[in-house]
């Protein structure tokens, strides 16, 4: 991965396995939100390919918007669109994508903002909410279409920690019930240890990932690199040289 | 639960034992699968007096999706509507963790919208929103000669290297469109009025058309018509967006002044800019004038430019070079004005720019009759 001539990241070999929620950690800059973006075919990688359930996935492709159907995305700011309420986002993918009538559509639409806790909140326009509201509307729109694959880019920056536990209290059930694989962008350990079944770490140094695991494993395993596990115990690995 | 494979219809059967009134579901509850009527329990309940507890039984339902929960809460509803339990044991597990999910926030009840106002109180309104507009418009106009002041005084604080990346963003970059559009504009007039001429054997004058058109009144416009659609338009845009990321916030919290550091390089920049601009237009709609008079009347390149020359007056040149001067104020102003002014999102960021353009136009013409009525009575 790289812009310009600047690479981001390269050698990356890793597998999202069906109905797992999968972490991409790392410190700031390590090009965490890149890959993401390369996962969802925003940006196209210079050399390597991404596949999903064994099919390449092409970003130039014409299938490419049937592809990303299946995706929910959450991004950082929560990139709610402006001129539409909040249920007019949350809607216009089920207006777009399926055949259900208006009625149905509000149901779903209600019932997704229950589940972030934003009951009530649907007639407002984003300018109008807070930054977490924010967030946590375009997690209710990025689920509106009870998408197979979920990805969400730093969903708890911003949150208080009663919504933060909440949301991942959230992205456990959503993989729990209705069996979505997902991919989190995020720093953040307590997340981290509550959600993760495996965790890719990337390194901003070497440029690319030092390991790829169970973090509730990585944390006490002496045979991960030293960067990892002092990332894992927010710095405080006994006899770690934090320059490194 | 995902969907995989062909699926199965979904059904319901409502079974009454006792008291207790159970949904039997079955199939595959999909939202992209025909589902059972919601009316079939709301009639259940209304036919069967007596329900003390509404259940489900699950041991047949197949695939499910958010269709399943929506019936689920429209269950729990109804249930509560008619002072019924709604006991969920029997569901999946995922489902009854994506209820308690869902109902673990309160709802927020909208506050109702008050009754619209009578014809009176809408007039007021309007009154006071226009008063306060022209109330912040003198603020802003203050604030603006306030930053002059400390501009003249070398207090300003307002950085070279912006003020030069303007100066060539107003001035170089927009010589091009500028040039283009005038030689178009003073190429069309020559035609029109070369047309007109030859009637009456008269060619000649069209030099004294185009010259006098143009740089009397016509590169002025052209000029600032051309820099309110492209520069004004990108000041209210650029300003616009500090404000959505709380950038001109950050400037205050700092001490800097917001009207000196982002509004004064841009209006100081336009006013010297736009007679700059103005001279482009007036030079290369004359020189548009001459490619029509040669080709298609008699008038030679000489003849063209002696007339011109004739026709032409100081007063005409500088009076040009004046209202573009003023019109570059007007442009400045509308767009750091609108910028400033904005919303907190991009739908805001898009009105102010087109705002801008607005009233930047508007002003422009109302400042070019003022100036036609002033030279008239000066004799300029």
């Amino acid at each position: 991965m790289a812009y310009g001539d600047y690479t981001v990241m390269n050698a990356l070999d890793f597998t999202v396995k069906r109905g797992e929620i999968k972490v991409l950690m790392g410190g700031s800059g390590c090009g965490k939100s890149t890959l993401l973006k390369h996962l969802i075919g925003l940006e196209q990688a210079r050399r390597g390919q991404i596949f999903y359930d064994d099919a390449l996935f092409d970003p130039t492709a014409e299938t490419m918007e049937r592809v990303r159907r299946r995706f929910g995305i959450l991004f950082q700011s929560g990139a709610l669109w402006s001129s539409m309420s909040v249920e007019e986002n949350i809607a216009l993918p089920l207006e777009e994508y399926t055949d259900l009538g208006a009625k149905e559509i509000r149901e779903i639409v209600d019932f997704k903002l229950s589940l972030v806790g934003l009951s009530g909140f649907g007639h407002r326009y984003p300018s109008e909410l807070s930054g977490g509201m924010r967030k946590r509307a375009g997690l209710a729109r990025a689920i509106a279409l009870d998408p197979e694959v979920l990805f969400f880019d730093e969903p708890s920056a911003g949150l208080d920690p009663l919504s933060s536990l909440r949301l991942d209290e959230l992205i456990l059930q959503l993989r729990d019930a209705l069996g979505a694989t997902v991919v989190v962008v995020t720093h953040e350990l307590a997340s981290i240890f509550a959600i993760a079944d495996s965790a890719l770490f990337l390194d901003a140094e070497t440029k690319t990932a030092l390991c790829d695991g169970n973090p509730r494993q990585l944390v006490d395993d002496p045979a991960v690199d030293p960067k990892v596990r002092h990332f894992l115990n927010r710095g405080a690995e006994p006899g770690m040289d934090v320059n490194g | 639960m995902m969907a995989n494979g062909e699926d199965k219809r979904a059904g319901m059967d409502i079974l009454r034992e006792a008291a207790e009134l159970t949904l039997v579901l079955c199939g595959d509850w999909l939202l992209r699968n025909d589902r059972p009527e919601f009316q079939q329990l709301e009639a259940a309940l209304i036919a069967e007096p007596g329900v003390a507890v509404i259940a489900f039984d699950v041991s047949n339902l197949g695939e499910w999706d958010t269709a399943l929960l929506i019936f689920v809460r429209r269950c729990r509803d109804l249930a509560q509507a008619h002072g019924v339990p709604c006991v969920l044991d029997g569901l999946p597990e995922g489902v009854r963790n994506m209820m308690r999910l869902s109902l673990a926030v309160p709802r927020q009840e909208p506050v109702a919208d008050a009754a619209a106002p009578d014809v009176f109180t809408q007039v007021g309104d309007q009154v006071l929103r226009t008063y306060r507009g022209l109330d912040n418009y003198c603020i802003f106009l203050g604030q603006l000669l306030l930053a002059l002041r400390a501009l003249l005084t070398g207090r300003a604080q307002l950085r070279m290297k912006d003020f030069l990346f303007l100066l060539q963003s107003t001035g170089a970059r927009a010589v091009p469109i500028v040039c283009l559009l005038s030689f178009l504009t003073g190429l069309i007039i020559a035609f029109i009025g070369v047309i007109q001429l030859q009637k009456f054997g008269a060619d000649i004058y069209v030099a004294d058309l185009v010259g006098v058109a143009m740089t009397r009144e016509l590169g002025a416009v052209m000029a600032g018509v051309i820099m309110a659609g492209r520069t004004g338009a990108a000041f209210a845009a650029q300003i616009g967006s500090m404000q959505v990321n709380e950038e001109v916030d950050a400037l205050s919290c700092f001490g800097i002044s917001p009207m000196q550091f982002l509004v004064l390089p841009r209006v100081v920049a336009l006013v010297l800019m736009m007679p700059l601009l103005c001279v482009c237009a007036d030079l290369v709609s004359i020189l548009g004038g001459m490619v029509v008079a040669v080709s298609i009347s008699d008038v030679s390149v000489v003849q063209y430019f002696n007339q011109v020359e004739n026709a032409v007056g100081l007063n005409d040149f500088f009076g040009g070079i004046f209202k573009s001067a003023v019109f570059g104020v007007i442009i400045a102003l509308a767009g750091c004005y609108r910028g400033l002014n904005c919303g907190k999102d991009a739908t805001a960021v898009g009105l102010a720019a087109t705002s801008a353009v607005v009233t930047a136009i508007t002003w422009m013409v109302v400042a070019d009759a003022v100036f036609a009525v002033s030279f008239h009575i000066l004799g300029i």
